[in-house]
Formats: structure tokens, sequence, C-alpha cells
């Protein structure tokens, strides 16, 4: 699979990877070694039919594979693009010991694109059941539970509060990761399939909880949009910002493209980025589109950066300048940012998550100078909803309490996602949000039965 | 899609009023909460106090500063709203606290009526006071003055009722009836000069922040406010909060963080509007 050269990339919001050809996707498929207890399929948090459709693509029955990807799959596009396969499929594929494992990620988007490029058709639905759920968010978890829920036969509303359906696809993901005509067009197809999609509603507010608790089942995929600050003195300056506020502006509001589009964002010259996630490495991708020269700045060692390798690859190539080893203690300036205070850390035992405990060394403070600060240090829950619905249970971050099947401890309330398992991965809210969509149907139907 | 304008106009020198469908907003808004508008597919997000209810429409009103308000400004019946979000932001805190006075400054004043009129619902008494640089700047008078047992106008240059400041009438009514509580609505600057009036009597005083915002749902973190020496987000943890509290001058320093843009856009957008009244009819 092409890759479009730095140079070029470094100035659009277009794709940096081209795809693969038809040719290149039939070789590729042709190395799977077909076991006959695949691992791969274990390794995906949906359970795609992994050697199935590898065996329609080297056979160059590109339609056959897309049938077997979206039984399990509704949104495949999105994920040959997004889900971490080197820990997923891809990292459990036996030919990875001696070899490089079967590219399962990029077949699977070859095969998501061929479809789309002719005529998809949305997977068949069940009988009506004459049943209505009402699916909160239309981001990873709502649009996979909604697509589930609507070809089981219940009718599904889904409530977004933005002027766009997709969440943090839309907002949050940049172009260059996930085009955004590929997030529209699986949309479309999830409306095609019968799902009334309400943007502009605020679930709780717009739509009053005695309303929406007077559907038959309630799915809760709000996320984890709450974005974290790191509490530190010159926080409000202007031009701080949180990954969630920046990418914003520019991946949904087209900030990039002002005054064409309304919306502003800070043109800087010298952008510090804090965090080492995969939402620090699209800020900082998206501040070198902008034409800003950035540094990243995290706290721990480059190889516990919780971001994809990949990701940060290519962060790198792009010019994206990594300080690792450094915490921000303040950020300096009078009414607009000047720059960063560091400390510098040394790696000391292990926290609770097993990674080295980083601690600051006295007197190691250091200034970088910077017209803009990007704080992506994480995401929470938001509670703005599941703050006011009487009777569920949280964990210690805010997020839902669930049972393996996404049951709250209210009686027709499910969540999933990253409102769930607070802030995680696409592929495994998707996961979550089909599960529970099952249960929900069981439910459902047991009901019908009484 | 959208959601139709049903009355719109000029209220006074650069304020204006729209009444937008809206039944999803309309059905559920409480006093003191807003809702944000995205004019068309290339608008910005802006926050809008909600200034009135009618069936399924709720009324806006704003003072045309930039582009999008200017744009707004442009709207006739008929038209379309491409997007309007809301009910956002916690409802104005209500019970029955007594003697209530609510004082509002320019196009603040949008936003008094409907606050005026949960605090007569709840059992208060209610005064109003509203503010103007001049007569021609004045809204609301007569909707104040039905829904409010008393109601004082000042201006600054003594055009219309008492010549002086908002601040000057609050002085004389906290001295003389001592009222329980006391909502400032208004301008940054007044919001801060007129709320130290009732700090030295400490009558809890309510003022309505309205920072940048983008989502208005707690997403972005755009609309942080420093209130009691915390952050907050204006948007889920107010508009409202305890004018005592609040860090005025961190407030109108982010109000400031996109000037040199504003300017940008409004420049733009006044060379391209005509007759036919904007962007619409120019692709």
């Amino acid at each position: 699979m092409a890759e479009r050269p730095v140079a070029e990339r470094v100035r659009d919001f277009s794709e940096v990877d081209t795809g693969l050809s038809p040719q290149e996707a039939i070789e590729e498929a042709q190395r799977c070694l077909q076991c006959k207890k695949p691992s791969c399929v274990k390794g995906c948090p949906v359970e795609v039919n992994i050697p199935a459709f590898l065996a329609c693509v080297a056979g160059g029955d590109f339609l056959g594979a897309a049938r077997i990807i979206k039984q399990d799959n509704l949104l495949p596009a999105i994920c040959g693009r997004v889900c971490p396969q080197e820990v997923q499929c891809e990292g459990a594929c036996l030919l990875g010991a001696k070899d490089s494992p079967v590219r399962i990620g990029d077949l699977e988007r070859f095969v998501a694109d061929y479809e789309r490029a002719l005529a998809p058709r949305p997977p068949t639905r069940a009988e009506p059941t004459g049943r209505r759920v009402a699916v909160v968010g239309s981001g990873p978890a709502g649009l996979t539970a909604a697509a589930e829920l609507a070809r089981l036969g219940h009718t599904v509303v889904l409530f977004e509060s933005l002027h766009e359906p997709g969440g943090v696809l839309v907002y949050g993901i940049p172009g260059f990761r996930l085009p955004k005509d590929i997030v529209r067009a699986e949309i479309d197809q999830i409306r095609e399939m019968g799902v009334q999609i309400l943007t502009n509603h605020l679930a709780g507010t717009s739509v009053s909880l005695p309303e929406l608790l007077a559907f038959d089942a309630v799915f809760l995929g709000t996320g984890a949009g709450l974005p974290f600050f790191l509490g530190i003195p010159g926080e409000n300056l202007n031009g701080v910002y949180s990954a969630n506020e920046f990418l914003t502006r520019v991946n949904l509001m087209h900030a990039d493209r002002f005054p064409e589009f309304d919306t502003p964002v800070r043109h800087a010259a010298r952008v510090v980025v804090v965090g080492g996630g995969n939402v620090a490495m699209d800020a900082a991708r998206v501040a070198r589109r902008l034409g800003a020269r950035v540094t990243l700045v995290y706290r721990r060692r480059e190889e516990d950066f919780p971001a994809r390798k990949a990701e940060v690859a290519r962060a790198r190539e792009e010019g994206v300048e990594f300080v690792t080893c450094a915490n921000p203690v303040r950020i300096l300036g009078d009414q607009c940012v000047t720059g960063v205070e560091c400390e510098r850390m040394e790696m000391c035992g292990a926290d609770e998550s097993g990674r080295p405990e980083p601690v600051a060394i006295p007197g190691s403070q250091f200034t970088i100078d910077a017209d803009m600060v990007i704080e992506a240090i994480g995401q929470g829950p938001n509670p703005l909803l599941i703050g006011r619905l009487p009777g569920l249970a949280y964990g210690r971050r805010g997020n839902v309490l669930v049972d393996g099947e996404g049951r709250t401890a209210i009686p027709k309330v499910f969540a999933a996602g990253d409102v769930a398992t607070g802030a995680a991965t696409v592929i495994l809210a998707m996961g979550g949000a089909k599960k529970a969509a099952r249960a929900i149907d069981r439910m459902l139907r047991d009901r019908v039965g009484e | 899609m959208g959601y139709k304008v049903r009355m719109a106009g000029q209220l006074a020198e650069r304020i204006y009023q729209v009444w937008i469908e809206a039944p999803h907003v309309a059905r559920h808004a409480l006093a003191g909460q807003f809702l944000v508008i995205r004019i068309d597919e290339r608008g910005e997000r802006i926050p809008l106090t909600i200034s009135a209810v009618e069936g399924d429409l709720v009324r806006v009103i704003f003072m045309a500063v930039g582009k999008t308000t200017y744009q707004l400004a442009t709207l006739r019946p008929g038209d379309e709203i491409r997007d309007v979000v809301g009910p956002l932001g916690k409802p104005s805190e209500m019970a029955r606290y007594g003697h209530c006075v609510i004082v509002g400054g320019g196009a603040g004043i949008a936003c008094c009526p409907i606050i005026a009129r949960a605090a007569k619902a709840a059992g208060n008494r209610v005064t109003g006071i509203i503010g103007a640089r001049s007569s021609a700047f004045l809204i609301l008078e007569d909707e104040m003055r039905e829904v409010c047992d008393e109601l004082y106008v000042a201006t600054d240059d003594g055009s219309r009722g008492f010549h002086g400041f908002a601040a000057d009438v609050l002085k004389k009514v906290v001295t003389e009836k001592r009222p329980d509580r006391v909502w400032v609505i208004g301008p940054a600057i007044m919001m801060k000069v007129t709320s130290e009036v009732t700090r030295p009597a400490g009558i809890r005083t309510i003022v309505s922040l309205n920072p940048i915002m983008v989502d208005g749902t707690g997403m972005c973190g755009s609309c942080r406010v420093v209130v009691d020496g915390k952050t907050r987000f204006a948007c889920v943890d107010g508009p409202e909060f305890d004018a005592h509290l609040v860090d005025f001058d961190t407030l109108m320093m982010r109000q400031r963080m996109y000037l040199e843009e504003e300017k940008v856009a409004l420049e733009q957008f006044s060379s391209h509007t005509c007759a036919c009244g904007g962007r619409k009819s120019h692709g």
C-alpha cells in the first residue's frame, strides 16, 4: 500500500495511505495460512470471520468478502483505517512469528472501499418487532448499536447533540487518517437501514428523561467527551486548547479554511502538544498541517507512548519534534501563551498500570517557546446525561458500570463504548455495542413472549 | 432541513430579535438556558440565551457585532437556520426568595423577562432595572414593565429614565429595600461593576456568563471560566454563577481571543453583502 510523500501530505488533509490495488490485495490475501483454529478471529473484538473473507479476496471475490465482513462489522471502511490491528488480528496472526503478519487491516479497508465504490447494499432487516429503542450518541458505539438493532427488526431513533453524526469519527479523528466522506457513506447505510438520526438533539434536555425512558430500551453511547486539563497555572491563557476543542474546530468546523468557513482557530508559529496518545499525535499532525513548528511533550519515555507505533512514526516523519520524560508545570504568558515551563522526569519503579512511574527531577526546569498549547491528556465520560439518570452506578472515573453485556443498574438502560470503559478504541466500543444490542434484542423478545 | 424563522425584526440600534421554530428546544426550555445555532453549512456555532418561548417557537435577541450576528440579522420569516440545539446549560436556580431584583444591561436585557417571569411564578416580588447607553439602545421596556412589580429605566445619557448607570439604580434599591436575590445580566464589564454593588451587603447575586463556545455540551472546554478560583465550563456548569466568585478579568481576556479573526470575517461578510442579503446568493 502506497503512502503519500511527506512533503505533499503535510500540506493537506487528504488521506496519507492510498490503499491497495486489486492485484496487491489478492497477493496479500493469498499469504493467509487458513488456520483451522484462527487466532486472528479471537484477536478481533467483533470476531470478523477473517480467514473466510481473506479466502474470498484471494479468489478475487471482493463483494463476497464484503458480505462476510459486514455480518460482524458494519463499519469496515472505518475499522480498516483506525483499528490497532497490530495488537488485535494482525498481532495474533501466526505468520507474524517468522515473517510479517497478513495485512488484515489494509485488506478490510480495500474490500470496504471496493464495495462502497460500487453499489453497497445495506444488510437485510428482520421482521419489524414494533419495539422502539433510543440510542444516545452517534459515535462508534451508537452507530454499531443502532445498526445492529435495526437489522434485528427494532425501530431505532439515534440522538446526536452535534449537527453532524459520527461522534469522534467526525470531530476527533482527522481526515488524513479517516476521510469524512467515508464516515458519511457508512452512516448513510445505517440511515438506509431505517435508523432515524436526530442531530441537534441533546438527550436529557432536547429529549427529556421521561421521553427517553418511554422507549422500550435505551442504549447510552455518549463516549468520553469531557476533556481533562493539567490543572497548572496559566492554563486559561489565550492559546491554550484541549485537543477536543482544537480538533473539533478543524475537523468538524473546518477552521483550517477560515474565513471561507466562519469558525476560526489560532494560527500559531510554535505549538506544544502535551500527551502521548493517539489524540496527541492527531493534534500534533493537524497543527503541522496548519503550518506550525510542533513539539510534543510527554512525561514518560518514547517506548511508553500509548499511541499506535505507526502514528508516532508518521508524526515524526511529518516533522513533529518529541520531548520525552518532561512534564509541563506552568504555561507562561500575559494574555496569550508565550511558552511552557517543563521539568524533566525520571522513570522509577512501576505504577499500578505496570508502567514506570515518572518522578520529577528537582531543579530541572526548562522552557519551550510556544504561542499555542494543546492538551491531549485524556478524556472522561461526559456527565451531562449519565449524571442525571437516577439509579445508574458509576465506576471510579465516572464511567457507567455495566455487566458483560452492557446492562447498567437501570433496567432497560444499556451502555457501551467509552462511557462504560473510559477512553479506549473505536473497535472496542463497537464490540461492546454489538454485545449490548444483542442483549437488548433478547430482552425485548422475551418481553414480546410474555 | 433546518429550523424556520417565523418572526424577525429590529428592536433597537443594532439589536435584533428572531423567533425560531424549534419544538425540541421550545418544549423543554427553562429560564436561564441557552441554545447554539449554526446558520448554514459554513457557519460557526454561537450560543444565544433563550429570551422567550411561545408554543414551538423560541426567541433570541442579539446585538449585531460580528459576522454571524450581522448575518442572523438579515434573516426574514420563512428563512431557515441550519442547526439549532438546546436547551443547554443549567436553568436559573429559582425558589421563593422574597424580593428579587433583575438587572439587565444593553442586549443583556434580552434574558431578563424570562427570568423575571420565573421569579414571579415562584412567588417572589420582582423589581426590574434595565439600562442602556441611550434610549436608542433600550429594549423590552414594555415586556419588563408588564412582568415586574416595579421597573426602573436608566440611560447613560439620560435620554430615557434615570440619567446614569443601572448600577446606580441598583445601589438605591439595595439601600432602601435590601432585596434577597439579584440577577445582573449584560456585557462582562457591566456585570463586573454592577455586581460589586451587592457585595458589601452580602446579597447573593447571579450573573450569566457569555464566553466563546463551540459545542455547548462540555466537550471542548473553550468556555472555561474561573469561579471561586476553580476552572469551570460555562456551558454545562453555568451559564449562571455567583457573581461575587467570578473572575471577570479572565472572562474578558478570553472573550478577546479571536478579535483579529472576527474583524476579518466581518470585513469579508460586509464586502460580500448586497441588497439580496448575504452569502446565500453568492454560492
